[in-house]
């Protein structure tokens, strides 16, 4: 049976009708044609799929589509709205030499925005654990860090700036 | 890696959903986070006709605690809400740290607590401290609700004491009791963020000096999380020297009946059993004596 829902991704909103099999990683990729977010092991293990549902960082390969009625997702194509600036978390990675083939990108770039909206100063421990969900197998994970670092401290000048200019 | 064919159903309250269990038997299967379920699924292990997610279910969401009656964890409590719950942290610290280093961020919002229960792994992180506080589970049925010990919910591995028809509502944690200190250790093969090779849970409750209550909870290496029942015996009554500590967690070993597994081999887990048994009854003394 066909289950409709409807979900807004990235601010926009769709109504879809879904088969209860159909995980939210499908959805997106296959129906929505956004293919920034990954599938890697499929098992909840690498991260590499990973989005935000209501501000929480999931992996979308074990989400349910059907369970995303009424939820507000979070894709990387999300993250700097076409034809703006990347977002700083997004510059970082690019800056820091973050990125080797870029499959763990999108999934790393979410994980770092869920840490960073929860704890806006981490330490490297902290970034490390908050990353332990994502798995790199190019870059080593220290370029990694360091652009969560160089991002923190982007975020919090921005944050600065825009309640002084307020 | 694509899921196999099911049907899906959300109902809206918990008696609802007992009526759909006790209609379809065996061949549903209730889904909290799926984080354990679907994987399965996934491998071709279980093939459920329907899927009854308890997402519709607002009140299973709560996390609550009364004086009197201590904390209740709903069956769709995350696992990382009970890891950063104010009162979990404060009461029941070793309850909430288990539940902090189950898995990954990302397992953590969507996984929870009850499932990791229900799931029945003899290696699941938060089952020892739970037991070692005297959990009761609150199991709902058509008819009504009982309470069973969460120690006596485990028939094996991935087999639990759930007749058809019946779903667990959440988990009954009492108060913790005056003088009282629970830890919780465990040791994995890489990372933490993989599954324990050998967890260990202990509780002790320390009165003028003596140990008025103590609790060993082995899991990782029995077919379910097991008490040590004979090493808790050589404490129970003593002063909680050092010296008995480290004769209890030698006995806490050799009532351990572990496997070897790609994890661990049984020597290994055997060695850590006393290793961590020590650990744990350390700093549950600790925590005792501070209170
Ligand atoms: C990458 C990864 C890492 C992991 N790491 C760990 C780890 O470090 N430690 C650990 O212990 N586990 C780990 N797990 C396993 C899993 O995440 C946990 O067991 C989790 O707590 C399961 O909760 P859930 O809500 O997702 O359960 P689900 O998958 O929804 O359910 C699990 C089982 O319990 C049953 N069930 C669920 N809720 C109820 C209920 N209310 N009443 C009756 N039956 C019910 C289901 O039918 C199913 O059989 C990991 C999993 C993944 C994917
Ligand atoms: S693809 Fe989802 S965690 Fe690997
Ligand atoms: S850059 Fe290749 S996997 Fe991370």
């Amino acid at each position: 049976m066909m289950h409709k829902i409807s979900i807004k991704v990235n601010g926009d909103l769709y109504v879809l009708s879904v088969e209860p099999w159909k995980t939210l990683n499908q959805v997106l990729r296959e129906d929505l044609n956004l293919t920034g977010t990954k599938l890697g092991c499929g098992t909840g293990d690498c991260g590499a799929c990973t989005v935000l549902v209501d501000g929480r960082s999931v992996t979308s390969c074990l989400t349910l589509a059907v369970e995303m009625d009424g939820k507000e997702i979070l894709t990387v194509e999300g993250l700097a709205p076409a034809g703006e600036e990347l977002h700083p978390i997004q510059r970082a990675f690019v800056e820091k030499g973050a990125i080797q083939c870029g499959y763990c990108t999108p999934g790393m770039e979410l994980s770092a925005l869920y840490l960073l909206k929860n704890n806006p100063s981490p330490s490297e421990a902290e970034i490390r654990e908050a990353l332990s969900g994502n798995l790199c197998r190019c870059t080593g994970y220290n370029k990694i860090v360091e652009a969560v670092q160089w991002a923190a401290k982007e975020l919090k000048a921005e944050k600065s700036k825009s309640t002084r200019s307020k | 890696m694509g899921l196999p064919k099911f049907n899906y159903v959300a109902p809206e309250t918990v008696q609802e959903a007992c009526q759909i269990l006790e209609k379809l038997g065996g061949q549903a299967k209730v889904m909290a986070g799926g984080t354990d379920l679907l994987i399965k699924m996934k491998h071709g292990a279980l093939r459920p006709k329907t899927i009854v997610g308890l997402r519709k279910i607002k009140e299973l969401r709560k996390i609550s605690f009364r004086k009197n009656q201590g904390l209740f964890i709903g069956a769709m409590a995350l696992l990382e809400e009970v890891a950063s719950h104010p009162k979990v942290k404060k009461l029941y610290p070793a309850v909430a740290y288990a539940a902090s280093q189950t898995a990954t961020v990302q397992i953590r919002n969507m996984g929870t607590v009850v499932g990791n229960i229900c799931n029945a792994a003899p290696s699941a992180d938060n089952i020892p401290s739970l037991m070692a506080f005297g959990a009761e589970l609150i199991i709902a049925s058509p008819n009504g609700e009982r309470r069973i010990l969460l120690e006596n919910f485990f028939k094996g591995p991935g087999e639990v004491n759930l007749n058809r028809g019946e779903l667990v509502k959440g988990v009954l944690v009492p108060p913790p009791p005056e003088g009282s200190g629970v830890s919780y250790q465990f040791i994995s093969q890489r990372s933490k963020v993989d599954i324990a090779a050998v967890c260990v849970a202990a509780m002790v409750v320390i009165d003028k000096g003596r140990t008025r209550d103590v609790k060993i909870v082995l899991g990782a290496v029995a077919p379910t999380p097991i008490r040590a029942l004979e090493a808790e015996g050589l404490l129970r009554g003593k002063k909680l020297a050092d010296r008995s500590i480290q004769k209890a967690a030698e006995q806490a070993s050799q009532e351990a009946r572990p496997i070897t597994d790609m994890r661990a081999t049984s020597e290994y887990r055997r060695l850590m059993v006393a290793v961590l048994t020590k650990r744990a009854l350390l700093e549950a003394r600790q925590m005792a004596l501070a209170s």
